[in-house]
Parts: C-alpha cells; structure tokens; sequence
C-alpha cells in the first residue's frame, strides 16, 4: 500500500514537471500574462492615477476590491484569535 | 512563572528606538505612493514598535499605553474606513472603491483624486494590520491571559 502511495506520488511529480516545459520562459516579453493587461498598466498607471509606484497603484485601485479582501482576512485572524485563545478574567 | 526582568540596557534602547520606529512606520504608510510601501507594510512596522514595548517592558505597560478595547476597536476601525471609502465613492455616483468620484468633495481634480483615494485606504489598511499584530502578539504571549506573558 504503502509503495502504491509512492508511485502515485511519483506519477504527479513527473505530470507536473512535464507541465511546467511548456511554461513560457521567466521575464519573456510574448507570455501570455505580460501581453493581457500589464502593458496597460505600464503605459496608463501613472496618467490614470497619479501615483508614480505602479504596485500601489495596481493594489490599491486596480486590484482594490482583492486588497479589501486581504484586510477582511487580516481582520477575521484577529477576532479568530480573540474567540479561541483569549480567556476572559472575571 | 519566572520574575519580570528589568535590563537597563533592553529598556533604554527601546525607549530611544520606539519613537523612530513609529515615526517610520507613519512614513512607510503616507509615502507608499512613491517608494515602496503601504499600508500593509506600515501597519506591520508600527505594531512591531508596539511588540518591542512589550518585550523591553512588560504587558502591562503596552496595555497602559493601548488597551484591549481601543485595540480591537482599532481592528474594526481601519476596515471601516476603507469599505466606507468605497461607500462614499458609490453614493457620489461612481462604482464602489472607484476613487475618481471622490473629486466632487475633495478640492482636486478627479486624477488627483485617485491618488488621495488610495492614501485613504492605506492608512485603514495600516490602521487595521498595526491592531491586529498587537492583538495577536499578545493573546499568543500570554496565553490568551493579557496579564503575565514574557515575564
């Protein structure tokens, strides 16, 4: 059973290697993630928003609606800790 | 539990060091347009000032300085101020968090009014993440106590 579970391991490892040689290179310029809406972004973050960080801007307008996420996630850890690990004293 | 150590030298350095580091931190937050930075990043540098409080002193101390109430209303307050913000937006008749709109109550134009937009949610963000790190630190500290950890 045991041997079943490392080749089935194996088996995706490998799948999963074979899938990244199709991958486009680090950096290249013709990927299909640098052609979609990054040139945009390039080109108009700066006349679009005036703000001269480019990441910023993606993350704080583009993007806003996720960032407002991340701070909810932010926020739900806290009242998570509050609820389980604090104990109140009478 | 282990008596409270008081180290001359620990305390010293975190009272001159304290300062700049919040000083910074309200740095990293207001200047995250132009340099690298934010509200998440800010948020973490100021909580970071409080958590050095905490260990160069005691829990006690930080407490007096923050206490749990205004801390966890803290929490609440900076995501309030950036989904208000994207209320605002949508009551001036934009779509929600769509800043340009904000023009109509701010003396700029509606570019520039992007930009005071994002500055606005940076500092909930920062608000929020400095209130949760100090949360956090000390519910783990203490064991959820807030009266003896790190001693």
């Amino acid at each position: 059973m045991k041997l079943l579970a490392l080749l089935a391991v194996c088996a995706t490892g490998v799948l999963l290697i074979y899938g990244t040689v199709d991958m486009p290179d680090w950096g290249d310029p013709h990927a299909p993630a640098s052609i979609h809406v990054s040139p945009r972004y390039i080109e108009k973050a700066m006349e679009e928003t005036a703000v001269p960080n480019m990441v910023t801007s993606v993350l704080a307008d583009y993007r806003g609606y996720d960032t407002l996420g991340e701070t909810a996630v932010i926020f739900t850890a806290a009242m998570a800790c509050i609820l389980l690990i604090r104990r109140r004293r009478k | 539990m282990i008596s409270h150590l008081e180290d001359v030298i620990v305390q010293t350095v975190g009272r001159i060091l304290i300062p700049f580091i919040q000083v910074y931190g309200l740095y990293v937050i207001t200047h995250g347009h132009h340099s690298p930075g934010g509200g998440f990043q800010g948020g973490v540098i100021l909580g970071a000032s409080f958590i050095l409080l905490c260990v160069a002193y005691d829990i006690n101390e930080a407490k007096r300085r923050m206490t749990e109430k205004v801390d966890t209303v803290f929490c609440s307050l900076g995501l309030i101020i950036y989904s208000g913000i994207g209320v605002i937006c949508l009551v001036l008749g934009g779509s929600y968090l769509n800043y340009s709109k904000l023009y109509r109550i701010l003396p700029v134009n509606p570019i520039d009014a992007r930009s005071m937009g994002i500055l606005g949610i940076e500092i909930g963000v920062g608000i929020t993440v400095m209130a949760v790190m100090i949360s956090i630190f000390l519910d783990l500290a203490s064991r959820g106590e807030h009266e003896e950890g790190l001693e």
